[in-house]
């Protein structure tokens, strides 16, 4: 079963935000100086900004704010923010693998930004029961 | 990039305990654009069976990301943290993390490996109370990429 598509906007003022509420202050995720200078195309968002939104998805399709009880991804490819009013954009689709009998649902998660996966083996376990 | 492989299975001393705040925790929601109101209001986080607001899933990376510096800054593993870049991320709860808990963290080195002149890092943090129940194990991947 597929689960409806959802999309989150990304700018750079969200950078910001995330990078004082995480304490991640990696220069990549703010400065195109620094970026540029370890051969990246601009700034970056934070991985874990990623995975945040799609986590997001996540409890949305469970349901429910605390359902997440195993939520894993691996990174595939930087998701280039530039400094407009748009910044750039991530879809988020899934597909549900399995439902346990003990009330839990795994999903597999594709998240994309520009056509390109940025995620691989992104995968959660949410109870969706008891 | 070589990482001395003879760190696998290290245990590092536990962390002084984190004290997860409600602010913060509303803060980091509000930071990632979840609205849900048991990430910021008590009495609905307590509908669902909470002492307090819920914490967005990987908001245990606040905690995790600074206790795993006491790896990624021994001199003697060699990482060069300006080559780093987040491989994988996992997070297995056994119950989610609310505002008023305090969480130790304990990291252990998983995985160490050179590859294609590249360095992989894999860290398992269990965290838990200062009474040792168990809230969530975190595992990350870092790889510090090759010169050139």
């Amino acid at each position: 079963m597929e689960l409806p598509t959802k999309t989150f906007q990304v700018t750079r003022a969200d950078l910001i935000r995330y990078a004082g509420a995480s304490g991640d202050f990696n220069p990549i995720h703010w400065s195109d100086r620094i970026a540029t200078s370890v051969g990246l195309p601009g700034v970056i968002a934070h991985g874990m900004f990623t995975m945040a939104l799609v986590g997001r998805a996540v409890a949305e399709w469970a349901g429910a704010a605390d359902a997440v009880v195993d939520y894993g991804v691996r990174f595939t490819r930087p998701v280039v923010v530039p400094d407009d009013e748009q910044g750039t954009e991530i879809e988020v689709t899934a597909a549900v693998r399995e439902v346990t009998d003990a009330g839990l649902t795994r999903i597999d998660i594709t998240a994309t930004c520009g056509g390109e996966k940025v995620l691989s083996q992104a995968r959660a376990t949410i109870r969706t029961s008891g | 990039m070589s990482l001395d492989p003879s760190f696998v299975g290290r245990t590092y001393p536990p962390t002084a305990p984190y004290q997860v705040g409600r602010e913060k925790i509303r803060e980091f929601a509000t930071a990632i654009g979840a609205t849900e109101p048991a990430h910021h209001d008590p009495i609905a986080a307590r509908a669902l069976g909470h002492p307090d607001v819920v914490a967005p899933p990987t908001f245990p990376v606040v905690v995790t990301m600074a206790a795993t510096h006491q790896i990624v800054a021994d001199p003697d593993l060699g990482v060069d943290y300006s080559r780093v870049v987040h491989g994988d991320q996992r997070f297995a709860y056994t119950r989610p993390v609310v505002a008023g808990d305090e969480l130790v963290c304990v990291n252990t080195i998983e995985e160490v490996r050179t590859r294609g002149g590249h360095g992989f890092l894999t860290t398992r943090t269990e965290v838990t109370t200062p009474e040792g129940e168990s809230v969530v194990t975190v595992w990350s991947k870092i790889v510090v990429r090759g010169e050139g």
